[in-house]
């Protein structure tokens, strides 16, 4: 059974939100690191740019396949976890934690995003497809 | 024989040397300074003949290729490759002649490439071919700069989007972002095509063209082509086909009467130029007559009796230096020769019949991601019953241990598990009967003795590679240090 934090909002992409305020904190879930396998590289955007939801804004790359990821909402990126890109790793040991992606600002609140109930059912029926 | 080869420089003692050179005959000075390695190798490995030669033998027999045993990589057409193709090219007047020479002298080479253009393009119901490209990616690039062109050239300057399955071979939205567009992903439908609601909502003026992949990546043909094609144009937008697995309709589809505008060609997948290291390779393009003048060059025509090369008016240019990889043109060339149109029908549908072959004595036990008459290969996935921590990872790793080269897997990223198969016609029966066996056996312990496939490779001259470690932190030259600090773990 994966982890799905209740008091994070998800998408169907496998991204994690947290939101505070008028920022939010982005990553991928703990179910996506582990279909991914291991991760050996993470490439993210220079801070100041701004991504429409929807719109790849990184790459995560695994032993398996390279995988974009997509802007969970519209904004700026405020600030990228450099640390994960020194160590990819993290994202596999600590993905709701240490292994944090980038962090975006947004003046639209966002919408259509999963709850964790929700996240949890979507990746349910997925594996039984 | 299935031990670790230690790096050359291992094996090297002081003093010892492997060939007497003669005196310099001029004075013996210093190298600059400034050319001098400044690292810790020492330098040249001191070794003897008979050692050079045993080093490099035992290197050489631990090569797995389709000359030595099965090599099922699915998506990658790993045939055989007639031994007749090196006696052609190693012919004198073929092998020996130069790019920069007149044409005059070299016709009989100019005739083969008009002929293979020709040809090409009979296959596949196209205008005009190209034999420049020196692989499927550039082919590909080919093709999109020539879409670009085109649409330019016509004062159509909104078209920065082009459309790709998710089906598709990983090169093509890798080339479309290369040339500069937008890619845009299109979904595929439960019985593995192209969805067609996905295309109508997503196609539209800013459509370029479309990237298919036919039979696509899921060993499928897709059903819905004609549809596609019929979208895509009547948006304006063009119809390139990845001919990455010609190989499975030769003789019986043309690409150019279902709707495809430009495609490339991978001889050395469906025309078994050797697949090598690398290179050299030929991804040739063709394309309908509205197109040509965008062609790169040169291509050769036949003007009052004589050969002779031409790059058309319009073209996007030239993709690499000199005419293309010309070896590969008369390997090519030689095997549709030796088996004429009907042989090229019946190799595809011996590749077609072998990959249903596999599928139909595998579906059992490893599901198939789409339950339908595949085409020359299939996509399983490595989920067997009853062993829930065994991957597919883990089964590829153990068919090592029975002689086989592993299949594709992981891609097509869009079948969780998958193991993407194909046998291709050369082939035998007896052959794959041995490779269903050990698939069955491998299942078989799965479930029984799970340790078994975690431990493999047992048989190989290493163990299970630490993949994680050699992306995160690559040591790219020889560092003995470092090996052994790694080692020492």
């Amino acid at each position: 059974m994966s982890n799905v934090p209740h008091e994070l909002l998800y998408t169907k992409e496998h991204e994690w939100v947290r939101i505070d305020g008028n920022s939010a904190v982005v990553g991928i879930t703990e179910h996506a690191q582990r279909e991914l396998g291991d991760v050996v590289f993470v490439e993210l955007p220079d801070v100041g740019k701004s991504f429409e939801v929807g719109e790849p804004f990184g790459t995560v790359e695994s032993v398996k396949a390279v995988s974009e990821i997509y802007a969970p909402l519209s904004g700026e990126i405020t600030e990228i976890n450099n640390e994960v890109v020194d160590s990819p790793e993290l994202v596999n040991e600590d993905p709701y934690g240490e292994g944090w992606l980038a962090k975006f600002s947004f003046t639209t609140a966002p919408s259509g995003l999963l709850s964790a109930a929700e996240y949890e059912r979507y990746i349910n029926d997925e594996a039984n497809k | 024989m299935h031990t670790y080869e230690p790096p050359i420089f291992e094996l090297s003692s002081p003093g010892k040397i492997g060939a007497a050179l003669p005196d310099a005959g001029v004075p013996e000075t210093e190298l600059p300074a400034h050319l001098l390695r400044d690292d810790d190798l020492a330098g040249l490995p001191e070794i003897s003949e008979t050692e050079v030669v045993r080093h490099f033998t035992r290197i050489s027999q631990r090569n797995f290729c389709i000359d030595t045993g099965m090599y099922p990589l699915g998506s990658c057409t790993m045939k055989y490759n007639p031994k007749i193709h090196e006696d052609a090219a190693r012919l004198p007047g073929f092998a020996f002649i130069h790019p920069l020479q007149a044409e005059e002298t070299v016709q009989g080479a100019l005739q083969l490439t008009y002929e293979l253009q020709n040809i090409l393009a009979e296959i596949s119901g196209f205008d005009q071919v190209c034999l420049q490209p020196a692989a499927g990616a550039q082919g590909e690039f080919a093709g999109i700069l020539v879409f670009r062109a085109y649409h330019l050239d016509r004062g159509d300057d909104q078209r920065d989007e082009v459309l790709c399955p998710n089906s598709a071979h990983g090169t093509n939205p890798a080339t479309a972002a290369m040339v500069g567009f937008k890619v845009v992903e299109i979904a595929t439908d439960s019985r593995g095509n192209v969805d067609l609601a996905d295309l109508r909502a997503k196609v539209g003026p800013r459509t370029a063209g479309l990237m298919l992949t036919n039979p696509n990546t899921l060993g499928l043909f897709d059903e819905n082509v004609h549809e596609v094609a019929k979208i895509v144009h009547e948006a304006g937008g063009l119809m390139y086909g990845d001919g990455a697995n010609f190989n499975a309709i030769l003789g019986i589809v043309k690409p150019g009467d279902v709707g495809f505008d430009f495609m490339h060609y991978n001889l050395h997948k469906t025309f078994t130029t050797p697949h090598g290291g690398g290179g050299p390779g030929c991804g040739a393009v063709g394309c309908k007559e509205f197109l040509a003048d965008y062609l790169p060059g040169p291509i050769v025509a036949l003007k009052e009796g004589q050969y002779t090369r031409h790059t058309p008016v319009k073209s996007i240019g030239r993709l690499k230096a000199f005419k293309g990889n010309f070896g590969m043109f008369v390997r090519a060339y030689t095997y549709i020769r030796m088996l004429g149109a009907a042989g090229l029908r019946s190799v595809s549908e011996h590749a077609v019949l072998n990959a249903n072959y596999l599928r139909v004595n595998l579906d059992k036990i490893y599901p198939v991601a789409y339950d339908r008459t595949c085409m020359h290969e299939v996509v399983l996935q490595g989920k067997i019953k009853g062993a829930p921590s065994v991957h597919t990872l883990d089964i590829a790793k153990r068919l090592i241990d029975f002689g086989f080269h592993p299949p594709t897997v992981y891609f097509p990223i869009s079948v969780a598990e998958s193991i993407m198969i194909e046998p291709t016609e050369t082939e035998s029966k007896r052959n794959m009967d041995a490779f269903i066996d050990a698939m069955k056996q491998i299942a078989h312990e799965a479930v029984e003795n799970p340790e078994l496939l975690h431990a493999a490779p047992t048989t190989a001259p290493v163990r299970r590679l630490d993949e994680a470690t050699a992306a995160r932190r690559p040591i790219l030259k020889y560092d003995q240090a470092a090996i052994a600090a790694l080692l020492s773990k």
